[in-house]
């Protein structure tokens, strides 16, 4: 049987850009316009759905379940930010040299996270994280330990935009990286090497007998991810001009899980939709409460989970095949 | 409530927070506004509490007040170390609530995070709690009205020397006012002629005490060196203390007084009764400043006691209040800090001073003995040492 036999066409229109994402898009610019003051807010938000996004990548698209996605975000970012610290404040080389940290990082340890079933994933990450968060914290003479990396300064970005206190060429730059790596991860996902790992996600006894490599594909969808993870972490490193010995914790780890399944996994815009409505919410609600807004954070959370399964994104496209199914049934 | 409400409490909230996020507010007549950086929600949730609480008193008895203009204090919630949340709170303070004044800091971390700010925006910024010395020396805008680490180490050490201890082990959080208390400690104390046997940095967030408790029972020396910061550690600690009978085993406590502060002292409990630290604030520290300031802090808070952190808040706010006299109400950073080198003042703690150099706080640390008084644990001053600036500073 031949591969040509198929019917491809659907494949192909779903790596063709549709109107409602370009609007998608257009909101960074919207939200810049409308909320000029929360900008250092909103560049944290376009960082996290990076990150998210690089979880989404291993999770949502390989299945691979992970507790210590931080890892990798901690490592870029004390990569970028030990850089910065120690003279070479140029923001691209740091993205440049976090990604390869992190993704050298995630080759040698994937090997360690696919020997094993999904508990033992679960466990496996978990541990490296935190095996990662104490030596960052015992190493108080080169990462600061729990008082952080000070002493960061950012060249200007390309040599001519230097990082103002308002946060605009942070944003512009967190966004830009964001959307040009979310183009390449659209691209990977709807490549034969992303339909692969789907296959692998769905039935992975199957997938050796087609001729696909389980392992090495993992593998390499492991490394992507981590340096997605570290480019992210750079980001945070660089904009805050800070790196808190958090970037490893395992809160981390585990909110970056949260937020993708709110947002709903298995979409690259469920990673990012998930991480402006948890990052929005815990911003409104700690400032409406600072003492008890994690308990109304929470309560959303469960309402999100309850009503719309698989996050937002799973909601809207409910939402959008009953609004078809209306407009059938009017016709 | 019902759920059904919840729901729409929050949809509520959520579109109103928007709105209110889109559109500035811009009714009264140009208050001063005050933003607060602070632990208010996680273990650090009460230094959050109790500074607020000081802030909130002294602009009560100011009339809301501050050289003629109404106060307005913004509380931001950085949840206790987590410097990056620090830092955006204190920069969209800056640039959204466009405040005056920065303040707080509840832990060393996010003091650190936050004084680039205070340097880029030319703000002054006002620590109320976190102790590591260095802290002062990032940002010219600094100042702060509570303590340093190192400050009140070396009296307690120097009152150990003179009181017979010779070997000591010393147990500190691992981050910069620990590594403070512990170098100072050692400084203090072995120039006095003691010894250090052994030395332990605990991790800041939950640390498990029961092994390093175990192995300074088996060096037995005279006694351990403690400071951890105040809340469910010092709890913890004083607990397996006293379940594994290090009392009873000869060895003594000497600490800074994040041990046995008010805010924690009645969980600690009767096992707290004799135990000897040093601090700069006592709930029954005898003065007339003193006895109006813990009157009106229990006509507000009937349900907390006051504590050093919040006369660190008071503090705050009287600092800013007098800058202001001074100062004529202009809160330009360059003038306010002027204006405020070299300001001294009689706190509800004792005589304190602004010194003109370091910006840190220069006051009256007290070595205090726990005793019941009038059937409630407290910190009973016994010693003092007058006038004792940062020994942590050059």
């Amino acid at each position: 049987m031949s591969l040509a036999t198929f019917d491809l066409t659907p494949l192909r229109r779903a790596d063709r850009w549709h109107p409602a994402e370009l609007a998608f898009w257009l909101l960074p610019v919207a939200a810049y316009l409308v909320f000029p003051d929360n900008l250092v807010l909103l560049t944290q938000i376009a960082i996290t759905a990076l990150f998210c996004l690089s979880l989404d990548l291993i999770l949502g698209y390989a299945g691979i379940v992970s507790l210590g996605h931080a890892a990798f975000f901690g490592f870029g970012a004390y990569a970028a930010g030990l850089l910065a610290a120690n003279g070479i404040g140029d923001p691209l080389a740091g993205l440049a040299v976090a990604a390869l940290a992190s993704a050298a990082l995630g080759f040698v340890t994937s090997f360690l996270v696919l020997r094993g079933s999904d508990l033992t994933r679960l466990m496996v990450t978990l541990g490296i994280a935190m095996m990662l968060y104490e030596v960052a914290n015992k190493l108080t003479d080169l990462t600061g330990g729990v008082d952080g990396l000070q002493g960061i300064e950012m060249t200007p970005l390309l040599g001519r935009f230097t990082f103002d206190l308002y946060g605009k060429t942070a944003y512009w730059y967190a966004v830009a990286v964001l959307f040009l790596l979310f183009w390449a991860a659209r691209k990977l996902v709807h490549s034969p090497f992303g339909l692969s790992l789907k296959g692998i996600r769905l039935n992975v006894a199957r997938m050796p007998a087609i001729g696909a490599p389980v392992n090495a594909r993992l593998s390499a969808i492991y490394t992507i991810g981590a340096a997605y993870a570290g480019i992210a972490g750079a980001l945070l490193a660089q904009t805050t001009q800070f790196v808190a010995l958090d970037v490893l914790s395992f809160n981390r780890s585990a909110e970056l899980m949260l937020i993708l399944v709110l947002g709903g996994s298995g979409s690259l815009y469920g990673a990012v939709i998930g991480a402006i409505v948890f990052m929005s919410a815990h911003h409104v609600l700690s400032d409406m409460n600072p003492e008890y807004w994690q308990f109304w954070l929470g309560a959303l959370l469960v309402v999100v989970v309850l009503f719309a399964r698989d996050g937002v994104m799973g909601g809207l496209r409910r939402l959008s095949h009953a609004a078809g199914g209306l407009r059938k049934g009017a016709r | 409530m019902q759920p059904r409400t919840s729901i729409a409490w929050v949809t509520a909230a959520l579109a109103a927070s928007a709105l209110s996020l889109a559109a500035h507010s811009a009714w009264a007549a140009d208050p001063l506004k005050v933003g607060l950086v602070l632990p208010m929600s996680g273990p650090f949730a009460s230094y959050g509490k109790q500074i607020e609480h000081g802030a909130r008193l002294y602009l009560q008895q100011s009339g809301g007040t501050i050289a003629g203009r109404p106060v307005e204090l913004i509380v931001k919630d950085d949840t206790g170390v987590a410097p990056e949340i620090s830092k955006r709170a204190a920069q969209e303070l800056v640039v959204k609530d466009k405040v005056d004044v920065l303040g707080g800091f509840g832990l060393t971390p996010s003091a650190f995070a936050a004084a680039p700010i205070a340097t880029e925006a030319k703000k002054p910024m006002i620590v109320m709690n976190a102790a590591a010395s260095a802290i002062t020396t990032k940002s010219n805008y600094v100042l702060r009205v509570s303590h340093t680490l190192p400050q009140l180490t070396a009296p307690i050490a120097d009152w150990a020397v003179k009181n017979g201890i010779r070997k000591v082990y010393t147990l500190v959080a691992d981050f910069g006012p620990g590594h403070d208390a512990e170098a100072q400690f050692k400084k203090t104390f072995t120039a006095g002629g003691g010894e250090i046997v052994g030395e332990v940095r605990t991790p800041v967030k939950n640390p498990d005490f029961a092994p390093f408790l175990q192995k300074i029972k088996d060096i037995k020396p005279d006694a351990v060196f403690l400071f951890v910061p105040p809340g469910e550690q010092t709890v913890a600690f004083m607990k397996g203390f006293v379940e594994r009978d290090l009392a009873k085993a000869g060895i003594r406590i000497v600490a800074t007084g994040d041990l046995t502060e008010e805010d924690i002292l009645d969980a600690v409990g009767d096992n707290a009764l004799g135990l000897i630290t040093s601090l700069q604030y006592s709930e029954v520290h005898n003065s007339p400043e003193n006895a109006a300031y813990t009157r009106a802090y229990y006509a507000a808070y009937p349900k907390d006691r006051p504590n050093y952190m919040s006369v660190s808040g008071f503090d705050g706010m009287q600092l800013i209040a007098r800058t202001l006299e001074k100062t004529g109400g202009d809160v330009t950073a360059d003038k306010f800090m002027a204006a405020a080198r070299g300001m001294s003042w009689t706190s509800p703690r004792g005589s304190i001073a602004i010194d003109p150099d370091t910006r840190d706080i220069t006051q009256t640390i007290y070595i205090r003995k726990v005793e019941r008084v009038d059937g409630k644990l407290q910190n009973v001053e016994f010693d003092a040492v007058a006038n004792v600036r940062d020994p942590g500073k050059p």
